[in-house]
């Protein structure tokens, strides 16, 4: 694992993409960072912040997409996959070589609390907080952006897959206020979902039988909770919906200056997801 | 050693491998052989453990490539068709990566990247970007990769292909050196190579092994006896008719020709024994004077062929009857005045004809 990350990390400063990422992200943090607090008198750093939101949709699909896409066109994932070393090992590799290189600008982010501090009264405590979950936000979409490059081998649509994915989740609020919030409506929004579900286990296991029976059984489920008690569907897939919202968990660090621990933990656990979507992604290419 | 067994890999529908089944015994070198999209890449890729089998297994010394994959891989050193090289590192950079990636321990890494370099001779281009060398220097890098670490086994997926004629002598000799102490599995679809260099050739075919064994053994098993051709002056009947004195009918061919209005017979005999002397005497007899007497044995080249231009035929009858009917017409062609025989295959690729005939050379020599 360590040999990769090595690997990945050098030659991501041999060819100019990390120093530009990071010279991106730094020079439009400075813009905001300007606007805000130096010119604006702004307090909170994190308002600054949450500005780079949209440009991360532009750097991470860049720092990701070569990541599996590359290896595969080359043809050197050859090389990888013959070597005595684990598939996990591989993701790891790569995925904390990317991590690396989004760390250096978000630790060079750092500075601009101490500024304002320098300057007058800063809230370093909820600064530092939107921080650490603009950190791992970035890593999640790091992760996101590894599986899409794992799935493909052109870079452009790997990048542009990302960027979409990641446009996605970032409306996803918005998209979702348009979803219906009657019981039957969410009754059929979670059938969709069930079977979206299951056809993707379908995809994965290729055993008819098991996929049949599991969408039969959620079909079954969802009908008798629905006759059931009725009521439980009122708004349930609204909320269901809007507690996946990724940028939300960074917005209420910013604007509600909370620290929401379980919102970093369903960092955590999506960082985790798409890690293994990545390792199941890979694996599955070498059985097809 | 390496057992594979019942192996199949079903691209949706298209059988790549189909149920191929072979041992490899340690210490010798081997030959893939067989045209493109025979399923060379694809067994090959199973076997390193780069790709997944729809059934079947295989161990590399006793280890299974899925289930014990880190040991199994560790015997193994890979060259892929084309080269898995990282353009934007040094030819050094790179090896040092690969040694770390196969697990050699640090003290020893220094030493293995040395002796990787040295053999594939690439102290010239040790500090050079990989992305500036020329393809043979390329592949080079590729087959010190392989050789990193010395593994027990090495596999060698078209080692030699788009290499100029000198880089193909080189890496031959580079593979006969490491076949002394590994064993090597190397593929190809140029005959000559393969028998340059390898101990037992196994000729595969639409996925399925259809000959394997030394070339010796190959060509002695698959051909036959020895086929004598003849020119006589006279009708082709009564030519005929002298011959089946000695042989069956179904061994005798028979064409004419006409040269300057006297009548030539070519024949083609199937022989058991050596009977040129009776035939020599018994043609003097009826007043028909032999003009030429040429005695062959079909060379491997034509069993390769036959075998894999036949594809799915995989009954040894169907195919050894498909050889006789083939070396008719070969033989014929030759005596006619072309020249050694070139197939269609090798005439559409140039240079592979011309490797076949630089390799010739070579062996002339």
């Amino acid at each position: 694992m360590s040999t990769i990350y090595r690997r990945e990390l050098k030659s991501y400063f041999d060819s100019m993409i990390g120093y530009l990422i990071i010279a991106f992200l730094v020079f439009f943090l400075g813009i905001y960072f300007f606007a805000y607090n130096l010119s604006g008198g702004y307090p909170y750093f994190s308002a600054a912040l949450s500005g780079m939101t949209v440009m991360m949709l532009i750097a991470i699909p860049i720092l990701t997409m070569r990541s599996f896409s590359e290896e595969r066109k080359n043809k050197t994932d050859q090389l990888l996959f013959t070597s005595p070393v684990s598939i996990w090992g591989i993701v790891w590799g790569k995925y904390l070589s990317m991590v690396t290189v989004f760390a250096i600008p978000t630790a060079l982010f750092c500075i601009c609390p101490l500024i304002i501090q320098a300057n007058g009264t800063a809230y370093l405590a909820a600064d530092y907080g939107s921080l650490l979950a603009f950190f791992l936000m970035g890593c999640v979409f790091i992760a996101v952006g590894m599986w899409i490059s794992s799935l493909t081998e052109s870079l452009v649509t790997a990048a542009v897959g990302t960027f979409g994915c990641l446009l996605l989740l970032l409306l996803w609020p918005s998209l979702v206020g348009f979803l219906p919030e009657s019981a039957f409506g969410s009754l059929v929004g979670f059938w969709v979902i069930w079977s979206m579900a299951v056809f993707a286990f379908y995809r994965i296991t290729e055993s008819q039988a098991a996929a049949s029976a599991l969408e039969a059984a959620g079909t079954v489920m969802l009908v008798l909770l629905y006759l059931w008690n009725r009521n439980m569907f009122e708004h349930a897939l609204v909320h269901a919906l809007e507690a996946v919202a990724v940028e939300e968990v960074f917005e209420r660090f910013v604007l509600e200056q909370t620290f929401d621990l379980g919102g970093l933990l369903f960092y955590l656990s999506l960082i985790g997801l798409f890690l293994f979507l990545t390792c199941q992604s890979l694996e599955r290419r070498r059985w097809s | 050693m390496i057992e594979v067994k019942n192996l199949v890999k079903d691209y949706g529908g298209h059988l790549a491998v189909d149920h191929l089944s072979f041992t490899i015994e340690d210490g010798q070198i081997y030959g893939f052989l067989g045209p493109n999209g025979a399923g060379k890449s694809t067994t090959m890729n199973i076997m390193a453990g780069y790709l997944g089998a729809t059934e079947g297994q295989v161990l590399i010394n006793g280890h299974d490539i899925l289930e014990d994959a880190e040991e199994a891989k560790r015997c193994i050193g890979y060259l892929p068709e084309l080269p898995p090289l990282y353009v934007d590192m040094t030819t050094e950079e790179y090896l040092n990566f690969a040694a770390a990636l196969k697990k050699i321990p640090k003290k020893e890494r220094e030493a293995s990247v040395e002796a990787a370099i040295s053999m594939a001779r690439l102290s010239d281009v040790r500090g050079r970007l990989i992305r500036n060398l020329s393809k043979g220097y390329r592949q080079r890098v590729g087959l010190a990769q392989a050789m990193l670490g010395m593994p027990p086994v090495i596999i060698l997926d078209e080692p030699t292909v788009g290499l100029d004629p000198k880089q193909i002598i080189e890496i031959r000799d580079l593979i006969r050196e490491l076949g002394k102490k590994h064993t090597v599995i190397l593929s190809s679809h140029i005959l000559s190579e393969v028998s340059a260099v390898c101990d037992r050739i196994m000729i595969i075919s639409g996925g399925r092994l259809v000959a394997s064994g030394t070339p010796e053994n190959l060509e002695r098993r698959m051909t036959g006896g020895p086929r004598l051709e003849l020119m006589v002056k006279g009708a082709p009947q009564k030519a005929r008719s002298i011959a089946e004195g000695f042989l069956d009918s179904g061994a005798v061919s028979v064409t004419s020709k006409k040269e300057d209005g006297t009548e030539f017979t070519l024949l083609t005999l199937d022989l058991e024994t050596d009977i040129r002397e009776a035939l020599f005497y018994a043609y003097a007899q009826a007043e028909m004077p032999i003009y030429s007497m040429n005695m062959t044995r079909a060379s491997l080249e034509e069993v390769f062929l036959e075998l894999t231009e036949t594809g799915k035929m995989v009954q040894k009858e169907k195919t050894e009857k498909g050889i006789k009917r083939l070396l008719g017409k070969r033989k014929q062609k030759e005596t006619e005045g072309f020249g050694p025989v070139v197939s269609e295959a090798e005439a559409e690729t140039g240079g592979v004809a011309r490797e076949e005939l630089l390799h010739r050379e070579e062996v002339r020599r």
